[in-house]
């Protein structure tokens, strides 16, 4: 006979204000198996937790029923009071009076009535609960990072000296992804490669780091704590142990005028390349697709001069399984072309260039030297135009949201400009300043101000090319949108930073939630920014949305603070929550009769085949079995199978039925 | 095939030549039209910067002619007239109550199911595709195509072309062996009835079009809305005041070019209607 308790919540006044607590408790002190009905101003206070347990002893209970608040605010608490007066937390549920009921209705005898049906079916269901134990499984204290940009890096780096192995995977030939590029880093204007550079070293060298560039990811299996991942390191045709990194190949390839993509296109690199001289590993990798040897089955110069023979045009992508304990994404973001901008001619014009081109003029390592010249006849211009918000903010490109960095990055490209062109003449156009961050807006009123940018609130309407000149369209809003015409020399366009190419289908393969943008999604906006909704897949930087280099290293360092908590346990606990096929005494074994329906509903891949043999290990029946480590209890196997054979724990349909029949039947 | 017609004013009035080669093109090309019976005026500018109700009230009761006049399919040449009546064909099927309310202004009922064209869509439809073979006296020429405003905005309501770079008018020229030029006024205001008010501000806005074009190289300016064809040809006079040259290029209408291209009479086409001699 069950023994049930009833604690009625007054939440204050958020439940009692509208609902009659004392006769809630009074009447469902009358139901079968209620062996008390309470209410009280606070439940989950201290005193209202002694007084859940102590009933708990002093009556012998089997079940509570605690009536307040939403399950997802104090379901833990309860569960654990429950626990510390030796009842299995699972025989304790809260029906849900407050969001439900109170803050709903007005005060009237429905409302209260309401609040008596809401226990009614909670007491039922907790009569048919079950006790059920957390699950524990292993962790491989193993991470895999993927993406060696700074987000990358650092997460490494951190993940690494906490005492743990990292897997790096890189999909280019070198790790440092966009932070390389930039010329200076704003607040401060310090060269961004002097402060990169040694951290790239620092993650090559670190005993507790495999860095795998020229790789990706082929495929994942598993769960936290128990991934197993495929990644494909891709054939660079140089064989790194041999190869001392002389750059002889590089300077004999007759295919040397191939776009330089670490340049963004303003340069040209050969077909065997070191992306940039500070590459990590600095070792050539020969692109395939475009190297004459591939494509027209002969030439093999490079392979004629290594001095190592260190050249294999016969290596073939390999394909390695590591097991991992928890995943880093890290796989940051890119930004709009030029070709994106109908108004500003699709970006034919080769002056009219993005931010992240212009980083590469400006750059000491960059295609001009770090002087700043105009891609079309290497002028240097004399009048420059920067447009931030270049498509972000503007929903008729499909874009709406502020892409972040361009209003920092903007004031930076002026201020670079202004101290290596004496007397050139720079404008911004722009919506709206966006300088939070610490020292950010005194950066940009120095740009104003002491370096004497012209800032101009308005958005550029179009830019055209005219006798030699850029016409640069706009209004400036803030002279009453008189029109404004500049002819420049060089536009540069801040355009919106995007995802990749790619991450939908990389969020795919992870089952990682992604937003419209293809963005992925954290857990919780605020509360949760670096993990996502699948355990032990954690983000950093921008594949999340774009950052800045700090919040991308915080946001790396959250991601790693996590991974090493994870890492602190030598087994996780689960919720039990989860489906169940059941299993019954032969010769019936399972009421499942092998469809595997439930196998192509489920979205976590957790259900798997299993085989039933009899003494002399022949196969009586194959039934489906769930992987308590991979499903997550949505229960839509449960909707998809057709003998009721599967149930989810804590929510079994005896448990659900008992409930619809508590709110059907009179009482 | 029967297309509805609706000409609208300037159809009737100062582009007259406009018709007549919408109509001698239709002819070439077999396609019955049938202009609406009792239209009314589209409401442009005027209605619609004054009274809401009246501004949908006038287009609605021309597509209610169309429906009541079995025409499932109208083709509407004027830019302004084009836009008028597709957004009120638009704000009527979001508004169910609007819709009643206008249908009783009118007292005819009103439906919304007539298929509303422009000139280059009717274009695109239904000569496009019979074009091969019919070009005896290829258009050589290098063009600016010229959509103006109205043609391709809004864009959520119209759903034609590109906003910013329109492309439907140069890949038609394209077709008629015509060389569309890159240029940046494509969709400029060309100053549309400041020409009888402010004719100097015409003078200005049109002039910046047309020196452009002139400027690059164009020998014709191709156009689909009767307002920028009166004011690119019409205010020459104050064009070529502002730009302080004498540029004499003519502006033709898309089925013009298309016409002269199929070797229909220049007569025929009205060229011999506009203020800057057509020499191409």
């Amino acid at each position: 006979m069950a023994k049930i308790g009833v604690f009625i919540c007054h939440c204050g006044e958020n439940i009692s204000a509208t609902v009659d607590c004392a006769k809630v408790a009074e009447v469902v002190g009358k139901y079968d198996g209620v062996a008390i009905s309470v209410d009280y101003k606070y439940m989950c206070s201290d005193p209202g937790q002694t007084l859940i347990k102590k009933a708990i002893v002093e009556k012998g209970l089997t079940g509570v029923v605690v009536a307040s608040c939403s399950p997802r605010m104090h379901e833990p608490t309860f569960r654990k009071a429950c626990a510390e007066a030796g009842l299995n937390p699972y025989m304790c549920e809260m029906a849900n009076l407050r969001e439900h009921c109170s803050w709903v209705h007005e005060k009237s005898e429905a409302t209260t009535q309401k609040a008596i049906d809401l226990v009614r079916t909670i007491v039922e269901k907790v009569k048919h609960n079950q006790s059920l134990n957390a699950i524990k499984v292993p962790v491989t204290k193993t991470a895999l990072v993927i993406g060696g940009g700074i987000a990358g890096i650092q997460a490494s780096l951190d993940i690494a000296n906490s005492g743990h192995k990292v897997i790096l995977i890189e999909k280019d030939p070198s790790i440092g992804g966009h932070m390389s590029q930039l010329s200076e880093t704003f607040p401060t204007l310090d060269c961004s490669q002097c402060i990169l550079t040694p951290r790239m070293v620092e993650v090559a060298q670190h005993p507790n780091i495999a860095l795998y560039t020229y790789a990706e990811l082929e495929s994942i299996d598993g769960f936290i704590g128990n991934f197993k991942v495929k990644i494909r390191k891709k054939a660079k045709s140089v064989d790194e142990k041999i190869c001392t990194g002389c750059g002889l190949c590089t300077t004999k390839c007759p295919n040397k005028k191939i776009p330089s993509e670490f340049n963004e296109g303003l340069g040209n690199r050969t077909a065997i390349y070191v992306p940039f001289p500070q590459a990590v590993p600095n070792k050539p990798v020969i692109d395939k697709t475009l190297c004459t040897y591939y494509t027209k089955g002969k030439c093999k110069i490079c392979e004629k001069f290594c001095p190592t023979h260190a050249i294999k045009f016969d290596q073939e992508d390999e394909i390695i399984e590591v097991p991992v304990g928890a995943i880093v994404l890290a796989t940051g973001f890119t930004v709009k072309k030029t070709n994106f901008f109908p108004e500003y001619g699709y970006g034919k014009h080769p002056d009219i260039v993005t931010g992240l081109q212009f980083e590469r003029l400006a750059s000491a390592s960059g295609p001009t030297l770090g002087e700043i010249r105009r891609p079309s006849d290497g002028k240097i211009p004399e009048t420059i135009v920067f447009v931030a918000c270049a498509g972000s903010r503007d929903e008729a490109k499909g874009i709406p949201y502020c892409s972040k960095i361009c209003c920092m990055y903007t004031a930076k490209h002026a201020m670079l400009y202004q101290h290596k062109v004496h007397g050139g003449k720079s404008y911004v156009f722009y919506m709206d300043i966006r300088a939070g961050g610490k020292n950010y807006d005194e950066f940009v009123r120095r740009a104003i101000e002491e370096d004497g940018v012209n800032y101009i609130r308005g958005r550029v309407s179009r830019v055209y090319e005219k006798n030699g000149k850029l016409i640069v369209k706009g209004a400036d809003t803030l002279l009453g949108a008189t029109p404004v015409e500049i002819e420049a020399d060089m536009v540069v366009l801040a355009t919106a930073g995007v995802a990749n190419e790619g991450a939908e289908e990389l969020a795919q393969k992870l089952h990682v939630s992604y937003d419209p943008y293809h963005f992925f999604a954290e857990a919780h906006p605020k509360l949760k920014p670096v993990e996502t909704n699948t355990a032990g897949i954690f983000l950093a930087g921008a594949c999340q949305a774009p950052r800045d280099i700090p919040e991308s290293v915080a946001m790396a360092s959250g991601a790693a603070a996590k991974v090493a908590g994870l890492f602190s346990q030598d087994e996780l606990t689960r919720e039990p929550l989860i489906a169940v096929v059941n299993r019954q005494a032969p010769p019936v074994f399972s009421s499942c009769v092998g469809c595997f329906l439930c196998m192509s509903a489920c979205p976590y891949h957790a259900i798997e085949k299993e085989e039933i043999k009899n003494r002399q290990g022949e196969v009586i029946k194959t039934v489906a079995k769930v992987n308590p480590g991979l499903c997550q209890g949505c229960g839509t196997c449960v909707a998809f199978c057709r003998t009721k054979s599967i149930d989810i724990q804590g929510y079994t349909h005896e448990e659900v039925y008992s409930e619809v029949m508590a709110l059907l039947n009179d009482y | 095939m029967t297309l509805g017609f609706y000409p609208g004013c300037s159809l009737k009035g100062s582009s007259r030549e406009y018709a007549e080669s919408v109509l001698a093109v239709a002819k070439a090309f077999d396609i019955q039209i049938q202009e609406i019976k009792d239209w009314n005026c589209c409401g442009a500018t005027a209605a619609h910067s004054l009274n809401r109700e009246l501004s949908l009230a006038l287009p609605a009761r021309v597509l209610s002619l169309a429906e009541k006049q079995g025409l499932t399919e109208i083709v509407v040449p004027c830019a302004a007239c084009y836009g008028r009546l597709s957004s009120t064909q638009y704000e009527l099927a979001k508004n169910p109550e609007l819709k009643a309310r206008v249908a009783e202004i009118n007292g005819i009922e009103y439906n919304g199911t007539t298929t509303i064209l422009n000139v280059i869509q009717m274009l695109d439809k239904y000569v496009t595709p019979k074009l091969e073979g019919r070009v005896v006296k290829p258009f050589e020429h290098k063009v600016a195509c010229y959509y103006g405003c109205y043609l391709v905005r809004p864009h959520e309501v119209l759903n034609f072309d590109r906003v910013e770079e329109p492309q439907s008018m140069d890949s038609l020229m394209t077709k008629v062996g015509a060389t569309p030029i890159d240029w940046a006024f494509k969709t400029e205001c060309c100053g549309a009835s400041l020409s009888i008010s402010r004719t100097s501000s015409v003078g200005k806005l049109s002039g910046k079009i047309v020196g452009d074009a002139f400027d690059r190289g164009a020998e014709a300016i191709i156009v689909a809305c009767p307002m920028c064809q009166s004011n690119l040809d019409m205010r020459r006079k104050e064009i070529n005041e502002y730009l302080g040259k004498k540029i004499d290029i003519p502006v033709l209408y898309v089925t013009q070019a298309l016409g002269l291209a199929i070797g229909l009479d220049r007569k025929s086409l009205g060229l011999q209607r506009h203020f800057v001699k057509v020499t191409v």
